[in-house]
């Protein structure tokens, strides 16, 4: 029965303390509360123990054993308190309809319709003109609110900073040679002065000593002395495409096992990425560095719409 | 005393009506009405444990060298996120365990709302009048599994980067405009302009707590106004509600049950480990670890995006990703389009249009439960997917044959579950008397050597007469003894 319903005195029924709705549930509500009574003192316990545990610097474990056992047996006194030793019930309520009847339904429907509706209709302009200087409102909200967050991608994605002659660096800005690698090692490069620069990344293996034509057209001249050098960004989702297999001349994203086969021009042969791995021509110099001989031919990293 | 501060609260306010009402509201007893609260409790914590850590959490990318007191770090570049939060790790007090229960209870938090919604959709508590709260709880489920991506992604580590930089290409892949979403959000070509940690902190600890507290107040508002409901029972019907009351008995045992939820969660907070940053170091994004798993709400779409073929779509001068736009967008959106559309779907099929407050046991609704069975197979399958890689090495199996049993599987699962459960559940219908504890038969031999059969005495919980009928919640108990109490001298209370 809900507030609003009924404002009548009405009487509620008798309640006797023999009433068995009012008993414990428990059979033997001493027992109950023993057992209640000693999970709340553990519970005590374990919260002066936090307390002591955190004035002496204890470890996390010893914090959490006596916060959280202090916790579980505080709950459990508690929990069974309530649950064997308040009235058992059953006890019952009433539902109401909480919806309003047709007349007040049709009342709430012509208020609106009709009120609204003539108000509306009376006077054409001034709810036109609502309606437009609202939606120019939110329109022009949406500037500040979206076009402020950041800058349009323009052809930034097309871009790396990778040019003709740039110098292949590590991490650290130091100069790869061509002597740096073994047959079989890998490392990760960047353009010189772009150290650690994201869509730059480029993954340098080393095949053979000398140049290994790759099974992929066109792309003889792209490696040099064993080298070649691929975006490390996967075209799935641009992780790092840091796993190199050598046995198998295949290197794998650890995201989603995308894997592709470095011998045929990075195409992927198996796992969801699309596409082969963006390659990137090198040489070297007549001092023995590792540079860019031209910037990739296409954009790396994963998929997107304006990608040709 | 009492009194005296209630009347001057009820002039002003008039709550002693209202009041009274509500703490005579009845909860009904059964188990399985605690995995809501489970998900309620853990949200305290959160919120607590939050607090605390907020206090020392830095949200920057800037980079600053390690000075802490965690030595295989010193002296090495890190972001100012990144060494705040290996410092309220190890340098605050209590910090880590602090830190450990926020991020255990945050699973636990996105679990039990599983388990909790599991609950509501197998009983059929969704349907008439609940339709709203079950668009409010889903809405506060797919919030949770947002905001718990966000928290993990804060402290800037290798593992979590590594899923920001996952986040940020599913953004792209959208068709027409995700370049541009992408480059609004942070800030211009991944990783951005180093506002995406600060951003991420904002809606983490303000934006998306402040639209789940405004959520949860309408979920139990809602509770409230429309009343729980109950499992068909003895005196239980379609117009009432049977069990405790409100006050004393279950606020006594919810108060219990919330700090038993808080130990457990403090208790995994401090003896298991959670998310060892230090371990994983500073993200760049040039390094990659191996076996990178995220949070298990989010192993689902992690195990789609790996099952699925490298479908891209090229036209037009134009690519649509489809290998990530389809698992990472399109999937999880019909996904829960399909929650949300649930209660409507299913009333479409049933034409049923009336008001439901007594729950359906599973078994008795084979189609609704099959269809459970299907979409739990079908997440299930997808969710043990993101685990590719570590079962082909666990099982010493070939990569592609697990990949492959996946992509398989993520088709036949959910079929084979649908049939199972339909079956299973048209079985036990048939069953008489299951699940009711069968007495126990005394076979006696008589002195003529004739065999015979007794059946047992019933025993508590046979279910034979032992439940009372349920009553009104009484206003007081009544001192005068027993045999006087006639009902004379019984208040009277406006209700």
């Amino acid at each position: 029965m809900s507030a609003e319903d009924d404002h009548s005195v009405s009487p509620l029924p008798p309640a006797a303390l023999d009433d068995p709705h009012l008993q414990p549930y428990a059979r033997r509500p001493e027992a109950a509360q023993t057992v209640a009574a000693v999970a709340m003192v553990i519970g005590f316990l374990g919260f002066i123990g936090f307390g002591v545990s955190y004035w002496v610097v204890a470890s996390t474990q010893w914090q959490a054993a006596t916060f959280g056992i202090g916790l579980f047996g505080f709950g459990f006194g508690v929990t069974a308190w309530g649950k064997y030793l308040m009235p058992q019930g059953p006890f019952v309520e009433e539902r109401h309809q909480f919806h309003s009847t047709e007349a007040e339904r049709d009342a709430m429907t012509a208020a609106v319709v009709e009120r609204g509706g003539m108000v509306v209709k009376r006077r054409k302009v001034l709810g036109g003109l609502f309606a437009l200087g609202s939606t120019a409102m939110g329109i022009v909200l949406l500037f500040p609110l979206l076009r402020s967050l950041g800058p349009k991608p323009g052809r930034t994605l097309f871009q790396t900073n990778w040019k003709k002659g740039s110098k292949a660096v590590t991490i650290n800005g130091r100069q790869v040679y061509e002597e740096d690698l073994e047959v079989g090692g890998v490392m990760t490069v960047f353009p010189e002065g772009f150290e650690g620069s994201s869509p730059d990344q480029v993954i340098l293996i080393r095949l053979a000593d000398t140049t290994q034509p790759l099974s992929a057209p066109g792309r003889t001249s792209w490696g040099v002395a064993g080298y070649v050098a691929y975006s490390k960004l996967c075209t799935h989702l641009g992780c790092p495409v840091g796993l190199y297999q050598e046995q198998t001349q295949q290197l794998v994203c650890p995201c989603h096992q995308s894997v592709f086969n470095v011998l045929a021009g990075a195409v992927p042969e198996f796992g969801p990425a699309p596409r082969p791995l963006p390659q990137l021509p090198i040489t070297v110099d007549a001092q023995g560095r590792l540079r860019a001989n031209g910037t990739f031919d296409q954009a790396v990293g994963p998929g997107f719409w304006e990608r040709p | 005393m009492i009194d005296e501060s209630l009347r001057w609260v009820d002039d002003r306010l008039g709550i002693a009506k209202g009041g009274r009402t509500f703490l005579d509201k009845i909860f009904p007893d059964h188990w399985s009405f605690m995995l809501g609260e489970i998900a309620l409790y853990s949200f305290v914590v959160l919120l607590g444990t939050g607090v605390f850590l907020s206090l020392y959490y830095v949200p920057s990318a800037h980079e600053i060298i390690y000075h802490g007191s965690y030595l295989p770090l010193r002296g090495q570049r890190v972001s100012e996120a990144y060494a705040s939060t290996v410092g309220l790790s190890f340098d605050v007090r209590s910090g880590l365990l602090m830190r450990q229960a926020h991020h255990w209870a945050a699973d636990i938090f996105v679990g039990a709302i599983a388990v909790h919604m599991a609950r509501v959709f197998f009983t059929g508590a969704f349907r008439k009048p609940r339709e709203f709260n079950w668009i409010v709880g889903v809405t506060m489920l797919i919030l949770a599994i947002v905001n718990g991506f966000l928290g993990y992604s804060l402290p800037d580590d290798l593992v979590s980067g590594t899923g920001i930089r996952i986040a940020y290409s599913i953004i792209e892949s959208v068709p027409l405009v995700g370049s541009y979403l992408a480059f609004f959000l942070f800030g211009g070509n991944y990783p951005g302009s180093g506002v995406i940690i600060p951003r991420f902190f904002i809606i983490h600890v303000l934006i998306v707590p402040l639209i789940l507290l405004g959520l949860l107040g309408a979920h139990l508002g809602l509770l409230v106004k429309q009343k729980h409901t109950q499992f068909p029972g003895k005196s239980k019907s379609e117009r009432n509600v049977v069990g405790s009351p409100m006050f004393p008995t279950f606020m006594a045992k919810t108060t219990g049950f919330l700090f038993m939820t808080t130990g457990v969660i403090f208790l995994l907070g401090g003896f298991v480990q959670i998310n060892p940053i230090w371990q994983f170091g500073q993200y760049e994004s040039y390094k990659i670890s191996y076996a990178v798993q995220p949070d298990w709400y989010m192993g689902w779409l992690d195990g789609a995006l790996r099952i699925m073929p490298s479908w891209e779509w090229v036209g037009w001068g134009h690519t649509i990703p489809l290998e990530v736009f389809l698992p990472a967008v399109i999937f999880p959106g019909i996904v829960f389009n399909i929650f949300y559309t649930w209660p409507f779907i299913e009333s479409r099929h049933t034409k049923d249009l009336a008001y439901h407050n007594l729950l359906d046991r599973p078994r008795d609704r084979p189609k609704r439960t099959a269809a459970g069975a299907a979409m739990l197979g079908l997440l299930g399958t997808v969710f043990f997917a993101s685990s590719t890689d570590v079962m082909a090495n666990f099982f010493d199996l070939p990569l592609m044959g697990v990949l492959w049993f996946f992509r398989i599987a993520v088709i036949v699962v959910p079929i084979v579950s649908y049939f199972l459960a339909y079956q299973i559940c048209n079985e036990l219908r048939q069953a008489e008397g299951l699940g009711k504890r069968k007495r126990a038969l005394a076979v006696t031999l008589t002195e003529s050597g004739e065999y015979r059969t007794e059946e047992s005495e019933p025993r508590p919980g046979d279910g034979a007469g032992v439940e009372l009928e349920p009553v009104p919640v009484p206003a007081f108990i009544d001192v005068v003894p027993p045999e006087l109490a006639t009902g004379e001298g019984v208040r009277r209370v406006m209700r």
